[in-house]
């Protein structure tokens, strides 16, 4: 039954392999860039779920509290998230200039624009 | 003060850049760059020095001491690897200033430097921290900078090019976290030195291979082994032609050294090597890049992706090394390391100049710049002979130490596979040195040498090419020094 | 006028509710990030959550409005100068004798340098979150707007 108690790895092992499908699956560049995200979201699934520490409270400091969830890990992702809103940014405002440059946003036609040129 | 020393080489071009993006015009920016990154070299001589008179120094970072804290730590691998990155970037930023100034339009310019000052940080970042998740933020710092300047290239291409590179980078980054979060979640520790010394507890579980393995392939999309290189050619070729040197010299053999630093100080040569079967997969993908790559060289027509193709290769050989696991074969990695790093920028200097001059890097550009560029081609053709592994170059000393290791471990067949692939640099660079030499343009040659501020860097690097070349005492001390105290001293 | 396109000028409920509503953002805004030491907050989440106020105006009111609000060249200061100001916390606790963003030196006893510290510290990253966060709606829909 540990297999099933460990389900937050199960929902995190779905989330990765779904994002990191639709990367390789999709041509419209938005799309890849969503698989990304989620992909990537899965990773912070996996850091919050690893410090949370059985019937732990929230870690701020409050009077007849003992337990509290390691917050560790949520600060570590809080810095990743900072870091994947960066690379989104950057790979939107790349998708925006493609389309300017090339008048398309699939991966495909970009492929055939490049070696037709 | 000089106890700040390890902290300031990161912080001056992290507050650099910001100041850099305020600026405007051509100039500004550039000097700050540049000033920034010459006194970034001064730091790193300083830090090395001091590292061999004292041993491993240690900063905690806000003062919270190690293991809570984040630490700096410096010992004689990565105070090498920082000379090596502040001496390229303070070497090419003199040369962007006219370089990019022609490529680029002058309102980007100050985010270029920008860029660049953010590219060192993140790259100085990761090699000073001592901390498994700082690595990851400073490799983010680093990448994002990275995919911005590739995106400035002329060519629209450039844009595809960067947006793939993000994509790879991206998912190469997250599996290194994943990595990262695993061996947390097994040792409760982020600290490189402290996770050395609690994984060993913990070594047999399959999480910890887990976190080996995606720790490893994660790394190994950054510096591009074969077969992960493939965002390389392209984001090389396309790269404005300063950011091409700037990044063919730093940022793969910054991975590089992520990848020594966790195989060797975190998991340990024994688990690594002994129980893992890294050494059998990294030689034979280390091979198959050094033939494969070499081959597909040979047929470029454009000569930026043909260096870049070459890149792919010579990781090649840095992988083989780190994969012998002996003190011979790390200390060869490193050698060649630093020395590919050195001909490799000497020739996208070179490169830059032609471009600068002609306009373009195809092949058919070299036509008879024997004559009408004299002093650059013969600064190609140095570094070319550098990149083959002619003796009095460094190539040469990196590749002798290669092969000795090699036979030291009695793998003959390995010294066949360099030799090999050393045979189709010839081809790749003859091929060039013949149309640089003896075809003649095809209009008559209004092209003249190109100006001396692109000139003197080129030939700086070109004469450090052939200084270390036949002066090893500096490197191979150095690296050898790093090599044995990462071994443990042993075998 | 560009701005009457943009803006949902019809859209009598969504103005009103907007105009009501984007002082409110911006003061829990301002408590997310002054609060951010002794609770849930900071700079990152108050620097969001200031900027989707000023991202709700955008829309409500039209990209020109806003710009008048907030103008490009400030924005770029604004953004360059938080990151600066949270490293000259760093510099500033070196100069005291520290290491780099050791800031229990800048108080007389450490816990009041490290208030003092964190709390200039989420500022500006606070500052550069907002800014950045805005500017970059800013030029994704300019981007827009010129096609």
């Amino acid at each position: 039954m540990t297999s099933l108690g460990l389900y937050n790895y199960w929902i995190v092992i779905a989330l990765m392999m779904l994002g990191l499908y639709t990367v390789i699956s999709r041509g419209n560049l938005v799309k890849k860039l969503i698989g990304l995200g989620v992909f990537q979201t899965a990773v912070f699934f996996m850091y919050i779920s690893m410090g949370f520490v059985k019937d732990g409270a929230a870690p701020i400091l409050t009077e007849g509290v003992e337990v509290y969830s390691n917050p560790l890990p949520h600060v570590l992702i809080l810095t990743a998230i900072v870091v994947g809103v960066a690379t989104l940014a950057l790979g939107l405002a790349l998708v925006i200039r493609i389309k300017e440059a090339y008048g398309s946003v699939d991966d495909d036609e970009l492929q055939a624009m490049d070696n037709a040129s | 003060m000089d106890a700040h020393f390890q902290a300031l080489i990161v912080v001056l071009p992290l507050l650099a850049a910001p100041l850099a993006a305020l600026l405007r015009g051509r100039t500004g920016p550039w000097l700050l760059a540049t000033l920034v990154s010459w006194a970034m070299l001064g730091l790193a001589l300083a830090l090395l020095l001091k590292v061999q008179a004292e041993g491993t120094l240690s900063y905690a970072l806000g003062g919270w001491a190690a293991p809570i804290g984040i630490e700096y730590r410096l010992d004689a691998l990565n105070a090498f690897v920082q000379v090596l990155l502040a001496l390229v970037a303070a070497v090419v930023l003199p040369f962007m200033h006219l370089s990019a100034a022609q490529e680029i339009d002058e309102e980007r310019l100050p985010g270029l430097y920008a860029a660049v000052l953010l590219l060192l940080a993140g790259l100085t970042g990761i090699t000073a921290t001592g901390d498994a998740f700082n690595v990851f933020v400073f490799l983010e710092i680093s990448s994002l900078a990275t995919y911005t300047l590739i995106a400035l290239g002329q060519d629209r291409r450039a844009l595809t090019s960067a947006f793939r590179y993000l994509i790879m980078g991206t998912i190469g980054a997250t599996f290194f976290l994943i990595g990262v979060g695993l061996l947390y979640g097994m040792t409760g520790t982020l600290n490189m030195a402290d996770l050395g010394e609690r994984l060993p507890a913990v070594a047999d579980t399959r999480t910890v291979h887990t976190a080996v393995a995606f720790l490893v392939v994660g790394v190994c999309l950054k510096l591009a082994l074969f077969p992960l290189h493939l965002w390389l050619p392209n984001a090389y070729t396309y790269a404005p032609s300063a950011v091409s040197a700037l990044l063919a010299a730093t940022s793969t053999k910054v991975a590089v050294y992520v990848l020594i630093r966790f195989l060797y100080t975190v998991f340990g040569v024994e688990f690594s090597f002994g129980e893992l079967p890294l050494t059998s997969i990294l030689v034979v993908l280390a091979m198959l890049g050094m033939l494969i790559a070499s081959a597909v060289a040979i047929g470029q027509q454009e000569v930026k992706r043909l260096l870049a193709y070459s890149s792919v290769a010579q990781v090649g050989y840095m992988v083989l090394g780190i994969a012998l696991a002996t003190t011979a074969g790390l200390t060869a990695a490193l050698l060649h390391l630093f020395n590919h790093a050195l001909m490799k920028s000497a020739l996208f200097l070179a490169l830059g100049c032609i471009a600068f001059r002609m306009g373009g890097t195809r092949v058919e550009h070299f036509k008879g710049i024997g004559r009408s560029m004299p002093w650059t081609s013969a600064a190609f053709v140095a570094g070319g002979l550098s990149l083959i592994g002619v003796p009095l170059t460094v190539g040469f000393i990196s590749k002798w130490y290669l092969v000795l290791a090699a036979i030291g471990q009695g793998w003959w067949w390995l010294v066949v596979v360099i030799l090999i692939s050393s045979l189709m640099a010839v081809v790749y660079i003859w091929r060039l040195v013949e149309v640089a030499y003896f075809e003649t343009p095809a209009e008559r040659d209004r092209h003249h040498e190109a100006p001396l501020s692109l000139l003197l860097p080129t030939w700086l690097l070109v004469a450090l090419n052939f200084w270390l070349g036949i002066d090893t005492r500096l490197t191979v001390g150095v690296a050898e020094s790093a090599a044995r105290a990462l071994t443990g001293g042993g075998s | 006028m560009s701005a009457g396109r943009d803006a949902m000028e019809g859209q009598l409920i969504l103005r009103v509710v907007s105009k009501f509503l984007i002082p409110v953002i911006m003061l829990f805004a301002l408590y997310v990030q002054f609060h951010g030491e002794y609770g849930p907050g900071g700079g990152f989440q108050a620097g969001v959550i200031m900027a989707s106020a000023l991202i709700v105006h955008m829309l409500v009111f039209g990209l020109d409005e806003t710009r008048r609000v907030a103008p490009l060249p400030v924005l770029r200061v604004l953004s360059a100068g938080g990151a600066l100001l949270y490293g000259a916390v760093g510099i500033v606790a070196m100069l005291f004798g520290g290491n780099f963003l050791d800031y229990g030196v800048l108080g007389p006893t450490a816990p009041t340098g490290q208030v003092i510290g964190i709390i200039v510290i989420e500022l500006g990253v606070g500052i550069t979150v907002a800014s950045t966060m805005v500017l970059l709606a800013f030029l994704f829909a300019e981007r827009v707007r010129e096609r």
